[in-house]
């Protein structure tokens, strides 16, 4: 089976192209079989090479000779190994499940072709990514999902704020990409090589301590613009601008946990830079503090599920941080489960709207879309941490090994496991229940999603509740596959401490639902008192801390003045200058040779007997 | 030895005179008479010293320009008459055509 896995890559591109020429013209039907299959063919391949892969270090297939100049050789090559397989297999199974439900989701779109070429190419630059061998390959991976998040993103660009938050993504994930490259170009300029396998051989030998932080830092800089860590998260939130099943798929379930998966990859230079380490985990625990109190008063219910994802991936970056790289992973594949129920279930309550996402025009919905409440509350109940729910298992696992690192960062985490519980739950009962604050007419007109919509996320509902059982603490599925690459330490037992652990995290999470349903159900009162009580901090949160603000006054203002500078002074005066200026110094020059050739013969004359007087001169008294 | 002094301060003198009038006279028709006197001035020369070196060579030069100028004069004088028929003046400064 391994050695078709190069079939992986090759639907997911044969749809591209195939729907990329033709699309316009094989009408609706036949792109959305061409995108899908290529999709769910890849699945199958996935899921071969995962079974394939169990208990091996890793295969390196060779495809093909990629660059080879002078010593610099780089092939393009699948690395077959545990982890990179549980990534492909999550990747392409979560992607099947959103093309399907794609195709109920933008039936009525004009430019329903392009959508789905722009999905296949994702996929097939996620699996580039993923499969990468050597640094190089995953840079291209890397770039090529930037680049389809931000065609995506800016996918109805007729909209300026869609069009924007694109721009907005692309910018600042060229920020992260930029540390990302760096770090590549240290690791080549150290070893000579990108292959991984090479240069965790050799890393031991090669790099000083002061290298391998300046590389781990700089490759963590790269994943805090990819997954929207502090300080590069601001883009995430705007990205809901483009089509749900997009938040669905690139930014909650896939594309975003690139950086967690490429740290995972690289354990071995992280493990080396203990301050890298703690860098890691203090940002993953900040992000994932402080996107979670933004989560608590947003209004708009895709951005309420960005803030999360956001909390999630800091989850996910404090896991990788204390070293547990298979927890992180963990958590990665059940947040995948129910983040993309969750938006997919988002995405079905605008589906019935008319596209109204303000949680405060909506409630009630639970009478008319009972099928995407229960999916919905199955996914929040999950991503809560509620017990028996996969994200209780991933997350407690997170926490326990959090504890044994810094207690610190065991609390924190519990906080924001408590936020967490309170603003997922808000949005549950704000949305579906109490008495319906939308429109007469779009509330009449509110319909349950069609089956080709409503399968996937019951797909995905119960993934999300199984999703967990893979990698219970005792069970350990998930570590123990991962087991050859990652040769995670295993956690000292600990019996009881790890029991109440267990149960202080569940009781925080049902504490958290506790609040929610006193404060959204019970007294829908003390909310809107509360945030007139403390309206300095309900204003700081509304306003996400300022932090967009920020980055307009102190990066994009000063980029501005300096454009305007250039625009206005330095490309006129000096640039256009310049050319002006040579300009008018030819045509002096031809003025003023120019009136030597006055057309007067004698004075032609004049000169002929000058000249022959001077060089006779010259060649006379020389 | 004085004899071919003073010839030679002769011919320098009528170059001159030539070149003077050359770069003076604005006539079409007195310019090439200049020019003639300026051509006779080398010739002169040219047979001044074939006698002092005891050489043929001058006098064969002084043959050559002499059938030269007449052909140059032939062609000048062309020239001149084209001109005039487009432009009723032998003033060289009025043709300024090919001025810059």
């Amino acid at each position: 089976m391994l050695a078709y896995a190069w079939l992986m890559l090759l639907f997911p591109l044969l749809g591209v192209l195939i729907n990329a020429f033709f699309g316009r013209r094989i009408g609706k039907r036949a792109v959305s079989w061409v995108a899908c299959s290529a999709i769910g063919l890849s699945f199958l391949v996935a899921l071969g090479v995962l079974m394939g892969t169990a208990g091996s270090t890793g295969v390196e297939q060779p495809l093909f000779t990629w660059i080879s100049a002078g010593s610099f050789h780089v092939e393009f090559s699948l690395l077959l190994d545990p982890l990179s397989a549980l990534m492909a297999a999550v990747v392409t199974g979560v992607s099947f499940l959103i093309h399907i439900y794609s195709i109920g989701y933008m039936a009525e779109d004009p430019r329903y072709a392009r959508y789905f070429t722009y999905l296949n190419l994702f996929v097939f630059a996620m699996l580039i990514l993923v499969l990468a061998n050597n640094y190089l390959m995953m840079y291209v991976g890397w770039e090529g999902v930037g680049l389809c998040s931000y065609l995506l993103i800016g996918f109805w660009f007729e909209r300026k704020a869609a069009a924007d938050a694109g721009k907005k993504a692309f910018i600042v994930n060229r920020v992260g990409d930029m540390g990302f490259a760096l770090g590549i170009m240290l690791i080549f300029a150290m070893f000579g090589t990108l292959q991984f396998s090479e240069v965790f051989r050799r890393a031991p030998g090669i790099l000083g301590p002061a290298a391998v932080t300046a590389i781990t830092l700089l490759l963590f800089v790269g994943a805090t613009g990819k997954s929207a860590q502090i300080p590069l998260y601001i883009w995430l939130p705007d990205a809901m601008e483009g089509p749900t099943p997009v938040s669905a798929l690139i930014h909650a379930a896939t594309m975003v946990t690139a950086g967690v998966y490429m740290v995972a990859r690289n354990h071995v230079l992280f493990d080396m830079a203990p301050t890298t380490a703690a860098v890691v985990a203090s940002i993953g625990a900040a992000t994932a503090f402080f996107a979670a109190t933004m989560a608590l008063v947003e209004k708009d219910l895709k951005r309420i599920l960005a803030y999360s994802t956001i909390s999630q991936l800091g989850y996910m970056f404090l896991a990788v941080g204390v070293g547990a790289y298979a927890a992180g992973m963990f958590h990665l594949t059940t947040h995948a489960f129910f983040k993309a129920l969750l938006f997919l279930a988002a995405g079905s309550v605008m589906h019935a709207m008319a596209g109204e996402i303000n949680i405060q025009k909506l409630g009630g919905l639970r009478e008319k879309l009972p099928r995407t409440y229960a999916v919905f509350a199955v996914g929040a109940a999950a991503l809560a941490g509620v017990p028996l729910f996969s994200g209780f298992f991933s997350k407690d696992e997170i926490l326990w090994r959090a504890f044994l690192h810094s207690p610190v960062l065991w609390l924190v985490g519990l906080g924001t496991a408590f936020l967490t519980a309170v603003y997922i739950f808000r949005a549950l009962f704000v949305t579906f229940w109490g008495e319906t604050r939308a429109e007469k007419k779009l509330w009449e007109h509110a319909h349950e999603a069609p089956a080709v919509m409503s399968i996937p996320m019951l797909i995905l509902a119960v993934l999300a509740v199984i999703g967990g059982y893979i990698g219970l603490p005792r069970l350990s599925l998930v570590e123990g596959y991962l087991e050859p690459v990652l040769h995670a330490e295993h956690a000292a037992e600990a019996g009881a401490t790890e029991w109440v652990l267990l149960a202080v995290s569940a009781l925080i999470a049902l504490g958290g639902i506790a609040l929610a349903y006193y404060l959204y159900v019970v007294r829908p009162a003390v909310p809107a008192n509360l945030s007139k009580q403390f309206a300095p901090l309900y204003t700081l949160l509304s306003r996400k801390y300022y932090v967009d603000e920020f980055y307009m006054a102190v990066v994009v203002e000063p980029l501005r003045q300096v454009g305007r500078f250039i625009a206005e002074l330095f490309d006129p005066r000096v640039v256009d200058g310049a050319v002006n200026g040579l300009a008018r110094l030819a045509g002096v020059c031809g003025e003023g040779l120019g009136t030597l050739q006055n057309g007067r013969v004698r004075s032609y004359a004049l000169s002929i007997l000058v000249g022959v007087v001077i060089i006779l001169g010259y060649f006379l008294l020389r | 030895m004085d004899a071919i002094r003073y010839l030679l301060i002769l011919s320098a003198v009528l170059f001159s005179i030539g070149a003077a009038g050359v770069l003076i006279r604005r006539n079409a028709l007195v310019i090439f008479m200049c020019i003639e006197i300026m051509l006779n001035a080398v010739n002169l020369t040219f047979i001044a010293l074939s006698r002092q070196l005891q050489s043929l060579d001058g006098q064969i030069f002084v043959f050559m320009v002499m059938a030269v100028a007449a052909a140059e004069v032939a062609i000048g004088l062309g020239i001149i008459v084209s001109i005039f028929r487009h432009k009723p003046t032998t003033d060289v400064d009025d043709v300024s055509l090919l001025k810059g």
